[in-house]
């Protein structure tokens, strides 16, 4: 009886909110509510024009534009990883402003909250990490990774970013971004010239011609590393003993003859960041798209080959010129895709044709990562996390408030991190963050006792039920309103009433058990 | 896909096997072992207080400990390990192990890939390896998944190495000498059957993008992973983890202590068939107060795996698992009785002691020796990548094999091994 009521409920809840799509076929462009809406109020921009014309083209649709629910969960969770308050969630929904995406953008770009999201990224592609196989030492990590973040709360141009990294000398405590030198497992020219390549130019160095790889390995042969007299410290120095000139390749072919007195990372880096460096600007505002879209207009964003052609050639050449237009400030590129109606479109695609994907038809839904996971789960409980690293040191206590996409140091990491897909930060490559779901995952999603526990001890619960006063329909809004940033539709509303009054089940067990599903489900666990 | 897969990576290893160097033809890698539990002593433990005691040195070696004779005449060990001496004829020691590297996370990794950590590319870890030529892409079938790792992971480095996420094993977490055995994601604490089933319906009610937008694939695969994970928990895979369905005299075998019930899931792991289970036991780099904290160690050491070595042979199980236990490294023969170590052993990983037994590794063995102080070894020196070796090879993996290519690394599993008298593969202790 109880599954016959329940699917029932099932059916009205279809009904009543995506009825359209079965009273049209399912590739009709109707709304699918409430995670769209009818009319684009966003403003054409320059990148909407440039996708909408090759959509064109190959006769491929637009998807709708999202609600403004879907909006606030996704652009909070793209720039600062952190779920919007439901107060905020309530304003936004009800403020007639129709600028009030553009102004939303620009309020999050400058939190920093911003820029600690943004680091964690940073911190996977330079390979941040205390223990083997980088061995950066605790003092490193702590170093570079305030550096790293310092350099985006100020967002530092890219171009300045990037040239102290390659040119600095002297020691890993003193001159943090000398750990980019450090943070290469196994530091000769061959290996510096490689993590280069990937980091900076989007190319697998092994992919380049041999000549290439020697020439460019060349101008790394000067780097040399000392040890001082404090532990673990350690200079980054240009070797100038043997008094020789260096002969070097660039990556795009022209030779440098390089003299002895000259430190040749300084040359590398003059043509690294000139303009019209055909892989400088390309590779960042490629990766930041990919960072956002969850795939490359280049895709994978870092193995850019001749054979790998960019989906939308002129999408990317708007980017770059943006980037060099604004003096290589990256905000300005978030802000540009941010504001577009690419960006703000519904993550329901027209069909699924997997060209959708590769033309930007749709947002791609993506999975929450890691650390912005357990930062949220951690943030219901009120608990923190028990972090274990390899040895005594680095130490693993960390203020339970602290978030997990601040968690410098890639040696220091827990078995949720782990499962989840936090990448072990060995070789930079994007692909070591796995952010797809599996099915380990899914068992402890399912079946886990320390969520469960999480999910039990919870501050937000106790909360909840003291300021609603055990008003169930408003215990069911807040929770919406806190996982999903909306509200609940009607039939939802009434399948978990419903759960409200099963037997057996105490107030404080249906809310764990509601929050529990809500946890489980594909709209909380994906950006959508 | 899965299937066309696994067809290439099975011909690839056929065909390099069948192509590799002289050292290895295929056809006398006859698989003698099925599976291994590995007894990881994380922080190494003292060679001289455990498999390699030195009675004749001075104090300053040996500390208050004596040495006790075994079963075996001849081979002496620890005082403390009265079990394991009642059945040294069932296991074998290499007094003779060594690779220089001091450093934990370094020799760690050195220990459990056989790569030096200098090399340019992080290795898979022995399990990793063997779940990758014996697990799912080589007709594996079982449930419950090929590598798994009691309680906690090393986190020393990324098991898998460049062999990625599939690979990884699967760890408990939780404890078994608790009740339940929190097994995560398997044995979910404080929650009934019944409200398991209703917050399950709950769930289906109200996520339904999948069911009503189909055509996102991100959604399909996920709900194709829920149906698949929940159709595991509902079956057998709870079981092998509840030690209450265990004969209370045979936990107490064991040891009611997490070591001793860890060695007892490890053993109904292997009677089910998983392929490598590693023990992780900590506490063993005993800087200071070294004695006092074997004095507690050791007992907990002698019962746990005394008694898993006797429980497997008694079931028939021993011949075809192997059994190997080791640290990173040994400890430094002389002792630091200046404080602030007050009695302590240091890192030492010139010379040092590994026991291994079953799967076609003899008893009753000892390979190599070390000095009269246990400080070098005075003859046939075992390096990480013989013992590593040795396994692969009992367990019919040709240790010369390239990776499978989809990997793209052109590397063999082990760097050469040396062949040759008193040299390369434990010859000397495998049955012919």
């Amino acid at each position: 009886m109880e599954k016959i009521k329940l699917f029932a409920k099932n059916l009205l809840c279809f009904i009543e909110t995506l009825f359209i799509l079965y009273a049209g076929n399912i590739y009709s462009q109707k709304i699918i509510k409430p995670y769209e809406m009818e009319n684009w109020y966003v403003p054409e921009s320059e990148i909407d024009k440039i996708v909408f014309k090759t959509l064109k083209g190959k006769n491929l649709k637009f998807a709708n534009p999202c609600s403004d629910e879907v909006f606030i969960r996704r652009i909070y969770l793209d720039t600062i990883g952190i779920l919007p308050e439901p107060e905020k969630v309530i304003n936004f929904i009800n403020d007639k402003n129709p600028d009030k995406r553009k102004i939303l953008i620009d309020e999050l770009l400058e939190k920093k909250e911003f820029a600690e999201y943004w680091s964690m990224k940073w911190s996977d592609i330079l390979r941040i990490k205390a223990e083997f196989p980088i061995n950066l030492w605790p003092n490193g990590v702590q170093a570079y990774h305030s550096w790293i973040l310092n350099s985006l709360m100020e967002n530092k141009p890219y171009d300045k970013f990037v040239r102290e990294l390659l040119t600095s000398s002297g020691s890993n405590f003193r001159n943090p971004p000398v750990n980019f030198y450090r943070a290469i497992q196994g530091r000769n020219p061959y290996s510096i010239a490689s993590a280069i390549c990937l980091t900076f130019m989007g190319v697998r160095f092994e992919k380049l011609p041999k000549e290439i790889q020697e020439g460019m390995s060349r101008i790394f042969s000067k780097v040399s590393y000392k040890k001082s007299l404090e532990w673990k410290e350690e200079i980054v120095y240009f070797n100038n003993e043997l008094q020789e000139p260096v002969e070097g390749i660039l990556p795009d072919g022209t030779k440098v003859k390089i003299p002895p007195d000259k430190d040749p990372r300084e040359v590398f880096a003059d043509w690294l960041i000139k303009p019209e460096n055909p892989y400088f600007s390309k590779n960042i505002v490629n990766r930041i798209w990919s960072w956002i879209f969850g795939r490359g207009i280049i895709h994978q964003p870092d193995d850019i080959t001749p054979e790998n052609p960019p989906a939308i050639p002129e999408l990317l050449t708007y980017l770059e010129k943006e980037l060099v237009k604004s003096n290589y400030n990256l905000k300005h590129i978030y802000r540009i895709i941010f504001n577009s109606r690419t960006y703000q479109q519904s993550f329901i695609p027209e069909s699924n044709n997997p060209e959708l994907e590769k033309y930007f038809a749709y947002y791609s839904p993506k999975r929450l990562s890691a650390e912005v996971l357990l930062d949220i789960i951690c943030k219901i409980s009120g608990t923190g996390v028990e972090y274990i690293s390899p040895i005594p040191e680095p130490y693993t206590f960390i203020p339970p408030e602290q978030r997990n996409v601040l968690l410098g140091d890639g040696s220091i990491t827990g078995p949720f991190l782990e499962l989840f897909g936090r990448p072990p930060r060995d070789t930079g490559y994007e692909t070591e963050r796995k952010n797809q779901i599996d099915e380990k995952q899914m068992r402890y999603l399912l079946n886990s006792s320390e969520l469960h526990k999480k999910i039990q001890s919870s501050q937000y619960i106790r909360n909840l039920i003291k300021e609603t006063k055990n008003d169930k329909k408003k215990i069911i809004e807040n929770i919406y309103l806190t996982l999903l940033s909306r509200y609940p539709t009607q039939p939802e509303e009434e399948i978990l009433s419903a759960y409200f009054n099963k037997s057996g089940i105490s107030l404080n067990q249906a809310i764990e058990d509601i929050i529990w599903a809500l946890i489980n489900s594909k709209e909380f666990l994906y950006n959508h | 896909m899965r299937e066309i897969y696994s067809v290439v990576t099975k011909t690839f290893l056929v065909l390099s096997l069948l192509f590799s160097e002289v050292t290895f033809p295929a056809s006398e890698i006859k698989p003698k072992a099925k599976s291994v539990i590995q007894i990881w002593l994380w922080g190494g433990p003292s060679h001289l207080d455990t498999f390699d005691p030195k009675p004749n040195a001075d104090y300053d070696y040996t500390g208050p400990f004596k040495s006790i004779p075994t079963n075996v005449p001849g081979i002496e060990i620890n005082e403390y390990l009265v079990n394991l001496a009642k059945i040294a004829d069932k296991y074998s020691i290499i007094r003779s192990m060594t690779h220089g590297i001091n450093g934990h996370e370094t020799a760690a990794y050195l220990m459990q890939t056989g790569h030096s950590a200098e090399e340019n590319l992080v290795y898979p870890s022995i399990g990793a390896v063997v779940s990758l030529f014996k697990g799912y892409d080589y007709g594996y079938k079982n449930i419950l998944p090929p590598y798994i790792v009691l309680t906690t992971s090393q986190g020393r480095f990324s098991e898998c190495g460049f062999l990625g996420e599939r690979y990884k094993p699967f760890v408990t977490g939780g404890d078994p000498n608790k009740t339940p055995f929190a097994v995560e994601g398997i044995v979910l604490e404080g929650v009934t059957e019944e409200r398991k089933q209703a917050r399950k319906e709950l769930l289906y009610s109200i996520d339904l993008l999948g069911k009503f937008i189909p055509w996102i694939k991100e959604f399909k695969s996920f709900d194709l992973c829920r149906e698949k994970a929940y159709e595991i928990l509902s079956g057998e895979i709870a079981k092998v983890f509840d030690l209450t369905l265990e004969p209370d005299e045979i936990r107490n075998m064991y040891g009611r202590n997490t070591f001793g019930q860890s060695c007892l899931v490890a053993r109904r792991l292997i009677e089910k068939g998983v392929i490598y289970v590693t023990v992780n036991y900590r506490g063993w780099d005993t800087h200071s107060n070294h004695f006092q904290q074997m004095k507690q160690k050791l007992p907990e050491l002698d019962m746990g795996l005394s008694s898993l070595i006797k429980d497997l042979s008694d079931r028939g199980l021993l011949d075809s698992t192997i059994i190997w236990v080791s640290g990173e490294f040994g400890r430094t023969p002389k002792i630091q009785w200046e404080p602030p170590w007050n009695g302590g052993r240091n890192h030492y990983g010139k010379c040092f002691s590994v026991l291994v037994a079953g799967g076609g590794f003899k008893g009753g063995c000892v390979v190599g020796a070390s000095d009269e102080k246990g400080e070098n070894v005075i003859d046939r020196p075992v390096y990480p990548k013989d013992l590593l070796g040795s396994i692969y090879y009992l367990l019919g993996i040709n240790p010369e094999t390239k990776f499978p290519k989809e990997f793209g690394k052109d590397v063999t599993i082990l760097p050469p091994i040396e062949t040759g008298e008193k040299k390369g593969l434990l010859k000397e202790i495998m049955y012919e």
